[in-house]
């Protein structure tokens, strides 16, 4: 433990969200929404390497608060993260998302700090707690949704602790390395880490819950809770090979499911699971390059997703419509909130020049360089979908498409100067890759702008684009939704659970119909024996007594001499 | 993108907005025409991109003549109508789960 008073930065977010209610005047609630992460960015970016913060908790040594390159690089983008969506949530009129949103972020950043498995599980359920307060906070809507989310999470909680206290009390030690999986311990921490990241089976809950949060909530959503994931998966599991097939099932399923999607935001939902597969994938593949990949797919992700999902979060706040059967022709009186919409869509499709480019392939190439053939080409196919999926449909059924007749004005100046900073970084990052570069976890020796990357690269998203235009008729939006794994517990679970519930009352009705009725005939029973008109309870004659007497003492006396 | 023009120039709301849709250049059917044209061109130039850059491909097809446009393209046609069938199958309407 070092002599010098450090602050944990998660503790200043999670401080700033549960003191928030309490900022009587809007000023300094903004103030406190900003300050906060930048204090923690700060305190993230400047501390060295190391432990920091320990102490014992059931005669284990815990550590609270333990940085390193991987750490940093994804506290670091939390932080950043926290910023942008507290100035583009500062108009949010429910304290409780914020605050939530805030608790949220701030045990995000204690994940990615936390030295060891107990510590790292207390801030894993507290980023559970927050982001279904998140969720829930959205009103009516998000009830169900976030009653939903809840249970998939706890779910994953459970499995993550028995894991936890399986590895514990086979090891002795509480320390949070990489590990195999050779033991059942370790594999529930493994389904415990992969609920969290979307993975299948259980990838519906991500674009079940997450567009159910109101406008800036799902920004704040969209950030911490796969990111987290990752950031395990990548401290955890580097180069378990089973992650391959997991991420690239995510690429594609994120993919068909956003092609079919009607609402916009369940678009961006999927493409989520999409681009944090590309990640797993990564992780999978396990080489340093790969991992870097991964890292630093994870920070750019995280910034143009949080900016698409502003843009989107910008349309609905202004119109109120979230479907893309609704919306279109935006561009007109939006034009800033579209430019910054598609600058995010060219970055979640790796366009030269912005950061998807100088992230993601770092992960293809990992592949390419392992000689790993089908995850290669997977990938590359996965590439052009992401700019049929993302890259094109949202802004154009968003923005363009027909004239809906809606004429919104630009979102507030807050919401505006939020998306230009991520823009900002989304280009930035893409022309000048090398701050993140350095940040990463393993020394980076690759150079993403050579003429035959960015000709490749090029052809293969212009011609997705090609694709996208000549089967517009195929891709014209419907009123629909597409049925996903979630249908299971919607309707088919909701039938068991009710039938249970009637099965149950019912049992118990009976069951205790049948007592009340047994206990009464007890009591009559007693009664008649006992009753003062029982046999045992009248009064009986002195003679009777001495009766019996007699006959009891004449039978002793008999026994003793037999 | 050939039939926005008509359908922006008859949206079903209100009459002013139809006016304001059909005076914005962008959605003219003189300007999807050109803007069609540059991405043709821009198309034709990174294919033939491939004859000014030497590819490094990993196993061989990657490197054929135009790889990036061919695949990519197929690419999506493949995932589309993959869609489309999964969609066949799985598509409710968007009241499904409301009552």
């Amino acid at each position: 433990m070092t002599t010098s008073l450090i602050i944990p930065p998660a503790l200043i977010l999670i401080c700033a969200g549960l003191t928030l209610p309490l900022f009587a005047l809007v000023r300094l609630r903004w103030l406190a929404l900003l300050a906060s992460p930048l204090a923690a960015l700060w305190i993230v970016l400047t501390l060295p390497d190391g432990i920091h913060l320990n102490g014992s908790f059931l005669g284990q040594t815990l550590v609270f608060l333990k940085i390193d390159a991987l750490s940093r690089v994804f506290a670091s983008v939390f932080a950043i993260m926290a910023f942008a969506g507290g100035l583009f949530a500062l108009n949010q009129k429910s304290t409780l998302e914020l605050s939530a949103a805030f608790v949220y972020a701030g045990s995000a950043i204690g994940v990615a700090m936390a030295g060891d498995l107990i510590t790292m599980f207390i801030y894993w359920e507290v980023m559970a707690i927050g982001s279904t307060l998140v969720i829930l906070s959205s009103g009516r809507r998000g009830q169900g949704a976030g009653l939903r989310y809840a249970a998939i999470h706890m779910l994953g909680g459970v499995l993550l602790m028995a894991g936890v206290a399986g590895e514990i009390a086979a090891t002795g030690s509480v320390a949070f390395t990489a590990m195999d999986l050779s033991t059942i311990p370790r594999m529930l921490i493994f389904a415990g880490f992969l609920v969290n990241v979307g993975a299948p089976p259980l990838s519906a809950w991500l674009a079940d819950a997450y567009p159910e949060a109101s406008w800036s909530g799902m920004v704040f959503l969209s950030a911490f809770t796969t990111k987290t994931a990752v950031y395990v998966l990548m401290r955890g599991f580097p180069g378990t090979e089973i992650l391959i097939p997991i991420g690239l099932f995510m690429v594609f399923y994120g993919i068909i499911f956003a092609i079919l999607e009607n609402d916009m935001r369940r678009i961006l939902a999927y493409s989520i699971v999409n681009q944090v597969g590309f990640m797993v994938t990564g992780i999978g593949i396990g080489t340093e390059m790969a991992l870097n990949g991964a890292a630093a797919h994870a920070f750019t992700h995280i910034i143009y997703k949080a900016l698409l999902l502003m843009s989107a979060g910008s349309v609905l706040y202004m119109t109120g419509k979230r479907k893309c059967t609704d919306l279109g022709g935006l561009f007109r009186t939006m034009p800033l909130t579209c430019a910054f919409g598609i600058v995010g869509a060219l970055a979640i499709s790796s366009f030269p020049a912005t950061s998807g480019f100088i992230s993601k392939s770092m992960i293809s190439d990992a592949a390419g360089a392992e000689h790993l053939a089908f995850v290669w080409f997977a990938l590359a196919a996965a590439s052009a979908g992401v700019f049929l999926h993302a890259g094109i449909k949202f802004p154009w059924f968003v923005f363009f498409q027909k004239d809906s007749g809606l004429r919104p004005p630009e979102p507030p100046w807050n919401m505006l100067a939020s998306m230009a900073l991520m823009a900002f970084f989304c280009i930035g990052l893409g022309l000048y890759p090398k701050p993140l570069y350095d940040m990463l976890p393993y020394p980076v020796d690759y150079v993403p702008y050579t003429g035959a990357h960015v000709v490749y690269q090029l052809q293969l998203l212009l011609f997705s684009g090609l694709a996208f235009f000549l089967m517009l008729g195929l891709l014209k939006r419907t009123m629909t939704i597409t049925l996903d794994v979630d249908w299971l517990w919607r309707r088919p679970g909701h039938a068991l659970a009710s039938f249970l519930d009637r099965f149950g009352v019912y049992t118990w009705e009976w069951l205790a119909d049948t007592v009340v009725k047994g206990a009464t005939g007890v009591r009559n029973a007693l009664y008649q024996h006992h009753g003062p008109e029982g046999l045992f309870g009248r009064t009986w004659p002195t003679g009777t007594m001495a009766f019996w007497t007699t006959v009891t003492l004449g039978a002793v006396v008999i026994l003793s001499y037999l | 993108m050939t039939d926005q023009g008509t359908s922006g120039a008859q949206p079903k709301q209100s009459k002013p907005a139809a006016e304001t849709a059909s005076d914005h250049w962008l959605v003219r059917p003189e300007t999807i025409r050109r803007l069609w044209i540059v991405f043709i061109a821009i198309l034709a130039a990174t294919v033939l991109g491939d004859f000014f850059v030497e590819h490094h491909p990993h196993f061989g097809v990657d490197g054929t003549f135009g790889f990036g446009a061919w695949y990519g393209f197929a690419s999506c046609v493949v995932l589309v109508l993959g869609a489309k069938a999964l969609g066949l199958l799985l598509k409710r309407p968007d009241t499904y789960y409301d009552n």
